[in-house]
């Protein structure tokens, strides 16, 4: 191995590990949150690209028609939950089930976007109010039981996922246009121009997370959810506001991630799981709740999956996994954790 | 297809006069019509509704199950096809590592299976078990074959190899190696990937650095395109090569400008409509593609799916033989069956012409065509 070599190593294992940083950060997010260990977030990745490539194939993407069906569905669960005489707030459910979905349709029905960003804008609205439509349905009726529950729930949630992803993709995988097909000579190494819009975009949404999370209204009633549910609510943050906000978050930060990875590798309907396992790996070793932890984590992901595919490729999965033991063995020594109190 | 109207013909008459008194023919089907490997199995499972509804004068059913390219649930479908449906023969699985597992049950139920995977390693060595297993598609080894002679004619000295990191990169592998070797072709790297990898950069890099004139891509179809864009990607000079596993369109479409001009063996339903008339397998051919694309339309037609059509003339031509000797449903029937399959002789098939031996459960011949990518499309290359 020359110095070529791993740089060349080092700028796929930066990329990738900018990608699986993505995935770890809405892990955590969604955590520290809702308590929910969101095991689909890799499908979003998978969705996005894949919508993506179906507009540019010249067709109406399907993921269009689960998003009218999902909000039909959460419009319903709403208008009954008013009949039973519950406090509905309409604001935000008019906002996720109809305003949203009617962009989106508009957007990929009627305007029918032929530009790249154009149609990223349009894959974006409509995989966004997945996230908070799949809360409101799924995880909202749950959103006081225990860590586990709601684990199964999230693996159940990611077999329906997959399986909706062949029933609109098909099983071969797509590619979508670069964004960026500029080359860079720095030194006697080419970087491409896709490979700097995945940092650059990582970069610009984990500030922008920063920023919200450290300056908005919204942004610090979240974390206040996040670190006492009780007390915030007593405050006066209505905590399914939370819940809705982190998945969009998440379902957007998949689809960006989607939309970034589609141009760089052939994406299926199920690669969203490896994906998503990886950036767990990365959350796992932020302890579910560091964010700058979560990223370092995920490069370090990144970074041994390019060397260790050079070195020893028959293996590259198992080293990966197995080199991330030490790094949760000093995690557990190192980290005093509490136990969730079980009611 | 003359053929199978004839025998339709008779079919009915027989099945007019006789069929109250024997039992229909159960047909076990496994394939893989969901996860990786369903770009094998959707169309292998499309074909069976093209295949003769009758066979001897009995009734077939057919009873596909997906095992969602999961060797367990392939060994479960096996067991419950074979258990509940009172299956007399099992057509499947679509891979080889599933095929392989799915020996043990048909050995010990005494049924015979025509497996739809391609390594050699499903039927030799011969021995008690395997002898219940045939195979219609191509062994790994004709094909490598085909390969290794096209690049000792194209003057390459060193080749390189990057394949699935599982029982079919790994089959390739061996045989590519074998197959080289005896032609002095040197393998300068060995590299492998995984079906869901998302990056290759690593194993392209460690093959330029290895200078090869020719690299082999051993992986099956739209995750073999990767690979070969990352080596275009990183200027990666020398010849390209794929193996069959990429002969669907989609690999065309995933792999655009980057695969032109890749050299891959196909069976000779690949390019049907070009074959020359002398062809032994052109009629059959032909008529496969033409009646599947007037079912799923223009383009739509896959090698995988000939090798069920093959798999559905072999058993066809034995089924007469073994209904002289016993009824279906019964395990005598099954053992007969097996029996005249072993014996069958010059069937052509879409793939090539099938004749069956107690030592060789493939006997195919005339079944490696060779292929170049042009203009987005198979060319065939004689």
């Amino acid at each position: 191995m020359d110095l070529q070599i791993a740089l060349l190593l080092g700028q796929d294992g930066i990329v990738n590990g900018a990608i699986y940083g993505l995935m770890a950060v809405a892990l955590v997010l969604v955590f520290s949150i809702t308590r929910i260990i969101f095991i689909p977030q890799g499908e979003f990745v998978a969705f996005g690209a894949l919508t993506m490539a179906m507009m540019q194939g010249g067709k109406v993407p399907s993921t269009l028609w689960l998003l009218v069906v999902v909000a039909l569905l959460s419009l319903a669960v709403d208008l009954w939950r008013m009949s039973r005489g519950d406090l509905v707030n309409w604001g935000a459910s008019l906002l996720w089930s109809v305003a949203m979905p009617l962009v989106a349709a508009v957007l990929a029905l009627v305007i029918k976007p032929g530009a790249l960003l154009l149609q990223a804008l349009t894959t974006l609205c409509i995989i966004t109010p997945l996230g908070p439509l799949m809360y409101r349905l799924v995880y909202r009726p749950i959103a006081d039981a225990t860590v586990l529950l709601l684990l199964i729930v999230s693996v159940a949630m990611h077999g329906v996922m997959v399986g909706l992803g062949l029933l609109f993709f098909g099983a071969e995988g797509s590619r979508t246009p670069a964004f960026s097909e500029a080359q860079f000579q720095l030194g006697d190494m080419t970087i491409s121009g896709q490979s700097l819009v995945v940092i650059g975009v990582a970069l610009v949404l984990v500030g922008a997370l920063y920023a919200f999370f450290g300056g908005s209204m919204i942004g610090k009633a979240l974390r206040a959810t996040a670190i006492n549910r009780v007390g915030a609510r007593l405050m006066g943050v209505p905590t399914a506001l939370a819940g809705d906000t982190s998945f969009a978050l998440a379902a957007l930060i998949g689809a960006v991630s989607g939309l970034l990875i589609a141009p760089l590798t052939t994406v299926y309907y199920d690669t969203g799981f490896l994906i998503g396992l990886k950036g767990f790996v990365a959350a796992i070793i932020a302890g579910l709740a560091s964010y700058p932890i979560a990223l370092a984590g995920a490069l370090l992901v990144g970074l041994l999956e390019a060397f260790s595919s050079f070195w020893a490729s028959a293996y590259k999965e198992v080293l990966v996994f197995t080199l991330i033991i030490p790094v949760l063995w000093w995690r557990s020594r190192s980290s005093r954790h509490v136990e969730e109190d079980e009611e | 297809m003359k053929r199978l109207a004839k025998l339709g013909f008779v079919t009915a008459v027989l099945a007019a006069t006789c069929s109250s008194v024997w039992a229909d023919i159960n047909v076990g089907v496994v394939v893989s019509t969901t996860g990786p490997a369903a770009s094998l199995g959707i169309p292998e499972k499309n074909t069976f509704a093209l295949l003769p509804t009758t066979m001897g004068g009995q009734k077939v059913n057919y009873i596909i199950l997906d095992d969602a390219s999961d060797t367990t649930a392939a060994v479960a479908n096996t067991r419950k096809l074979i258990s509940e449906s009172k299956a007399d023969v099992i057509i499947g699985s679509s891979t080889t590592p599933n095929s392989l597992a799915m020996i043990d049950v048909v050995a010990e139920n005494k049924t015979p299976m025509m497996t739809l995977g391609a390594s050699a390693r499903i039927i030799s060595p011969m021995d008690a078990k395997k002898a219940w297993v045939f195979k219609t598609p191509q062994n790994d080894a004709m094909m490598a074959g085909a390969i290794v002679d096209h690049m000792a004619k194209a003057g390459v000295k060193t080749a390189a190899y990057i394949g699935f990191n599982d029982a079919y990169g790994e089959g390739w592998l061996q045989e590519f190696k074998k197959a080289a070797e005896a032609k002095g072709i040197k393998l300068v790297a060995t590299e492998a990937f995984s079906r869901t990898d998302t990056s290759v950069t690593g194993q392209a890099l460690k093959i330029m650095a290895a200078k090869p004139d020719a690299v082999l891509v051993g992986g099956s179809g739209t995750p073999a395109a990767l690979p070969e864009k990352t080596l275009k990607e990183r200027g990666f000079k020398g010849k390209y090569y794929q193996t069959h596993g990429v002969a669907n369109a989609d690999f065309l479409r995933v792999g655009g400008k980057d695969v032109e001009g890749t050299m891959l063996p196909a069976g000779p339903v690949l390019v049907a409509h070009q074959l020359p008339d002398s062809h032994p397998a052109t009629k059959s051919a032909v008529a496969y593609v033409d009646a599947y694309e007037a079912k799923y339309g223009k383009g739509s037609a896959a090698t995988f799916g000939a090798h069920v059509w093959d798999s559905a003339l072999v058993l066809a031509a034995a089924v007469p033989e073994a209904l002289k000797k016993a009824q279906p449903g019964t395990e005598a029937f099954r053992v007969a069956l097996r029996d005249a399959m072993e014996n069958v002789k010059d069937i052509a098939g879409a793939h090539g012409v099938f004749t069956m031996t107690p030592t060789d459960h493939v006997g195919i011949q005339h079944g490696v065509v060779m292929v170049r990518i042009e203009n987005g499309t198979w060319k065939f290359t004689p």
